[in-house]
């Protein structure tokens, strides 16, 4: 990325949107529409002091909305350019309320509230399509409960729990433990407000919270005025503050209990090779839950996986090698199964309903933590980009190109690669685009030799 | 890589007083949340000659890099020391950083306090912070004796060697010619095409005979491909941008110099001598049956319409050949699918371990495989199925029942194996196999198609086993690897290179046999040795061996290494 970022011959347009394309190959002219970001890219030096000062928090997509970020952000740390953006959805400054501290803050003058998206031309000889694709939304499939059980997370919310700079800092606490501590911490200011609130009580009258509330139960209480006045408010607080405390002792006690995800299982092809969803099959995912298995286990070598699969598709090279070592090495049991339903177990653990077909038994198996491995979709608002560029798209919404031409889309000069084409992986996806930058050359250059 | 040429020449001269700049970095949590960065930066503000020192969240980010360059103009400083992650992956970024801020990019050190201290001593903070003050001390002491250098700068031939005429060959030299380069394309048989000539039909449709006959006709045509059959590469010498090739045709040996090669060799199937009944009547290999089917000879092999099994995984994915080959279980498919069309009542089975059948349009055939009647099941490996006349016999997993199945013929899908002669071919190029024999990429993921050496490129199924898709997509792609280096002007390199001083040179050869790049030549007439700064590496064994201390490596001079060990 930082190659890119500093080749002489590339200008990147960062938080950018095609708008338009005429013209033919060889001589094309793109619109191009930059958005406003509100920080000035020339002056901003992606130092982030604007982002310590900012008082927003707003749900980090980046890190699957298991972190906060502020309102002025970058999308990640190392990100390419480094200049921040304002989320004017959030922003203090946008939603008609005081502030602008990053404004005051920037010492390189970089916050600009009145920045405007501006629209460019580019005369360029060839178009490459590297859109990408998107995580397949699991909440769709209503036997998963992804939406209602805390620990069914997606692959790519894994990923960022095992980053060492994601948001539980590459150790495996769960959703619900995590959301447990929350609330625990929660809990802990609230009593302390109110353990405030009391102890203006008890100073007033001389006595405590608990020996008041004694007393008022067994109608000893010496009613003086004053404490009449009292009673009732400081009656109502004492006996909310008892039933919080005796929550937090709930909750301190299974808060205490928690250790990281030991238990982890791993669901394949989620959305893909369904035909309620994507018949295609996605291609990397096998690969990714056999990482992540392994490196749960070198984070952790308590930690066991099991992988649900129809196939176990480890088709590159070096790959059926990996997956082989990350069973004898990493406690990786593959399992032969299309998991039928995930159900609520104890101690918030998802339960697997499956068969097993190995033993032809129909299992019920408790785990810690489960991961589904997502389909790979294609990108939201293909088809805008499909109709902007005038190019066809195949019937699984990829684009489409023919395989005696592999990168070449449906109009002369324009190329893809990637999962824009095809799901597929890492390597493949960077000789593809090794690929369609020679097709774009060739397209260039045969253009320039006819005029 | 940022040139050195045209730097003003106060630059390059011997800077007698060090100012060393000290960039300390987080790496977010990487290197901070592991040992002390902010004291080891207060620490390095007391080492001898360093005027400035800054710590960054990271120091490889676009503002950590405008911090580097703007310390060496606001300070004045002439040396500058990273301590951050590794210098394989970000040396080449903070010192051509350096240089465009005006220094000598030789004048730059580096010290991995990451791999070395946060990652090796994770949970002992204050010994990871006391190493990585001891390492920017080191490098401190380093950075103060570095020289500037110039890069080397060497001519480029554009033209280039692609060795193989199969469909990776064919397209990357069909591409390399589209970019007005000349192309010498080398194929040992007396055909163009490769694998594809044995098969009938591609997965699109298309016959693999119409398919190749345009490719093979329009490589024909080109005026700048030089298309040779029946030919071998005899040797090769030289260097990137400069190599001298010798080629074996039938018209006689031809040299000629190329600035680039590519290896695109492909592989064979492997023949499945002494399993699963090979050898008998009505047991055939993948490949012999898609002869069948492109020759029409089926029911000769015993075919004559009624069944049919597949076994998956023949001679792969086991102890002795671990790998999966990618391409059986589609070819496999698209077979028993040709079979069916032709057949509509045979009855086809496939028996199978993984069914392999990655992305969209390979998933697509199994749904429409299954839709066509054709039947797949589950072996297991551990007790494979048993071939004997007219019959295959397995115990089906998923059930957990013992099957025995009626055949006519029984097709066993066998992987592609490296060739024979990859080995020689790899020597001759000096470039890796693997531990199956392939060609080994410069890198799995992000540089599929480069070989380590430079100026060396891989495509095909040489590399791995590839689908006819994916060759030529391959194939294309390496045309633009080529192209980005045959397209500049000259080629530029790092000075991090080893010379030998011809004054105290005694041509003892010590040096020669430790060269791995074969960099270093004995000159007969002065009586000493030599090397090719081209092709060095910068790698210093010449320096190590040299009894008389007369191979020197830029950057690594004995001094300077002194210097660094010294402050240990």
């Amino acid at each position: 990325m930082l190659d890119v970022g500093r080749h002489p011959n590339i200008e990147l347009m960062a938080y950018s949107e095609l708008k338009g394309l005429e013209g033919d190959a060889g001589n094309f002219t793109a619109k191009v529409l930059k958005k406003a970001r509100y920080v000035d890219a020339d002056k901003c030096t992606g130092c982030g002091a604007c982002v310590e000062v900012c008082p927003t928090p707003v749900s980090d997509l980046y890190n699957e909305g298991h972190a906060d970020r502020k309102a002025v952000y970058s999308w990640f740390a190392q990100g390419i350019p480094s200049t921040h953006a304002i989320d004017t959805d959030h922003c203090r400054v946008f939603q008609g309320k005081r502030c602008g501290i990053c404004a005051k803050k920037c010492e390189a003058d970089a916050i600009n509230f009145d920045q405007t998206e501006e629209t460019v031309e580019l005369n360029v000889g060839a178009v490459v399509v590297a859109t990408g694709y998107d995580v397949f939304d699991p909440g769709k499939i209503p036997e998963y409960r992804y939406k209602t059980l805390d620990n069914v997370i997606t692959a790519m919310e894994f990923e960022r729990f095992l980053s060492a700079s994601g948001p539980t800092e590459g150790h495996l606490y769960r959703p619900s433990d995590r959301k447990l501590k929350a609330e625990k911490a929660d809990l802990e200011k609230t009593l302390a407000k109110s353990a405030k609130a009391l102890a203006r009580f008890e100073k007033k009258h001389g006595m405590t919270s608990k020996n008041f509330l004694v007393a008022l139960t067994t109608n000893t209480l010496e009613l003086t005025d004053d404490l009449a006045k009292d009673a009732e408010k400081w009656a109502a607080k004492a006996k909310d503050h008892k039933s919080k405390d005796d929550r937090l002792t709930a909750l301190a006690q299974k808060a205490d209990a928690v250790t990281t995800a030991k238990k982890i299982a791993f669901i394949q092809c989620v959305g893909s090779r369904d035909l309620r969803f994507y018949p295609f099959c996605s291609g990397y995912c096998c690969m990714h839950a056999i990482k992540e298995a392994i490196i749960a286990h070198e984070h952790d070598n308590d930690t066991e996986s099991s992988i649900f699969g129809m196939d176990i598709r480890a088709v590159g090279k070096g790959f059926e090698e990996y997956k082989i070592r990350g069973g004898n090495a990493s406690q990786i049991t593959y399992k032969r199964s299309r998991v039928a339903e995930i159900v609520r177990g104890e101690n918030e653990n998802p339960v697997l309903i499956y068969e097993d077909t190995a033993q032809q038994k129909i299992v019920k198996e408790p785990f810690d933590l489960v991961v589904l491995s997502t389909a790979c979709a294609p990108v939201k608002g293909t088809q805008d980009i499909a109709d902007t560029l005038g190019v066809d798209l195949d019937k699984f919404g990829f684009f489409k190109t023919d395989a005696a031409n592999p990168l070449d889309t449906t109009r002369d000069g324009i190329f893809v690669c990637g999962c824009a084409h095809s799901p597929m992986d890492i390597p493949e996806s960077v000789a593809q685009a090794s690929s369609a930058a020679a097709r774009a050359v060739q397209a260039i250059m045969k253009s320039k030799k006819a005029s | 890589m940022m040139s050195t040429k045209g730097m003003k020449k106060e630059s390059m001269k011997l800077v007698e007083e060090p100012r060393i700049g000290v960039f300390v970095c987080d790496c977010g949590s990487n290197i901070a949340g592991h040992l002390d960065c902010a004291d080891v930066a207060e620490y390095a503000k007391t080492l001898p000659h360093v005027v400035y020192v800054k710590e960054n969240l990271y120091t490889c980010s676009e503002s950590g890099i405008v911090e580097i360059k703007n310390a060496i103009t606001q300070e004045n400083l002439n040396r500058v020391l990273v301590a951050s992650c590794s210098p394989r992956t970000h040396h080449p970024l903070f010192s051509s950083s350096c240089a465009e801020a005006g220094l000598n990019p030789y004048l730059f050190e580096m010290v991995n306090i990451r791999d070395q201290c946060s990652w090796v001593h994770m949970g002992k903070r204050e010994d990871a912070t006391q190493k990585a003050k001891h390492l920017v001390k080191m490098g401190v002491a380093k950075a103060a004796g570095l020289e500037p250098r110039e890069e080397i700068e060497s001519s480029l031939i554009r033209k280039i060697m692609v060795v193989g005429g199969g469909i990776a060959g064919l397209s990357a030299a069909q591409a390399l010619s589209d970019m007005d380069l000349d192309v010498i394309l080398v194929e040992k048989t007396d055909h163009f095409g490769g694998l594809l000539q044995s098969l009938g039909t591609l997965e699109t449709g298309e016959t693999a005979e119409d398919f190749l006959g345009r490719v093979v006709a329009d490589v024909q045509r080109r005026s700048n491909v030089t298309a040779y059959t029946g030919a071998q590469v005899k040797s090769t010498g030289g260097y990137i941008g400069n190599y001298e090739v010798t080629i074996d045709t039938p018209e006689g040996e031809v040299t000629d110099k190329v600035g680039a090669m590519v290896v695109a060799t492909g592989a064979v199937p492997l023949i499945p001598e002494g399993i699963f009944g090979y050898g008998n009547k009505g047991v055939v290999s993948l490949m012999e049956l898609e002869q069948h089917l492109k020759n029409d000879t089926l029911e000769k092999a015993g075919f004559s319409g009624q069944r049919m099994v597949f076994i998956q995984c023949a001679g792969t994915r086991n102890a002795k050949r671990e790998y999966c080959s990618r391409i059986c279980c589609m070819t496999a498919v698209k077979n028993a699918m040709t079979v069916k069309k032709k057949y509509p009542l045979a009855d086809v089975r496939v028996l199978y371990r993984d069914m392999q059948m990655y992305g969209a349009q390979k998933e697509q055939m199994l749904w429409d495989a299954r839709g066509m009647g054709i039947r797949f099941d589950v072996y297991d490996p551990e007790n494979p199925p048993n071939v004997e006349a007219g019959k295959v016999s397995y115990f089906r997993t998923v059930t957990g029942d013992d099957v025995s199945l009626e055949t006519d013929l029984t097709v066993l899908s066998t992987p592609l194996t490296a060739r024979q002669g990859t080995g020689e071919l790899a020597n001759m190029l000096r470039v890796p196999t693997d531990q199956n024999g392939f060609f080994l990429e410069a890198h799995a993921k992000l540089r599929p198609l480069d070989f380590a050496a430079d100026g060396i490129f891989v495509a095909g199924a040489g590399r791995y086993p590839a689908t006819a898709t994916e060759s030529r997509t391959q194939g294309i792609g390496v045309a633009s690897r080529v192209a980005a280096i045959l397209f500049k002007d000259k080629l530029v390199k790092s000075a991090i290179v080893a010379g030998i001083d011809p004054a105290s040179c005694v041509g003892c050869l010590s040096c020669l046999p430790m060269c791995p790049y074969e960099a270093i030549t004995y000159n007969k007439d002065a009586r000493v040795c030599q090397i090719n700064e081209i092709l060095c590496k910068g790698c210093g064994n010449c320096a190590a061996t040299c009894p008389s201390h007369s191979a020197l490596l830029a950057g690594f001079k004995p001094e300077q290494l002194l210097a660094q060990i010294g402050a240990a």
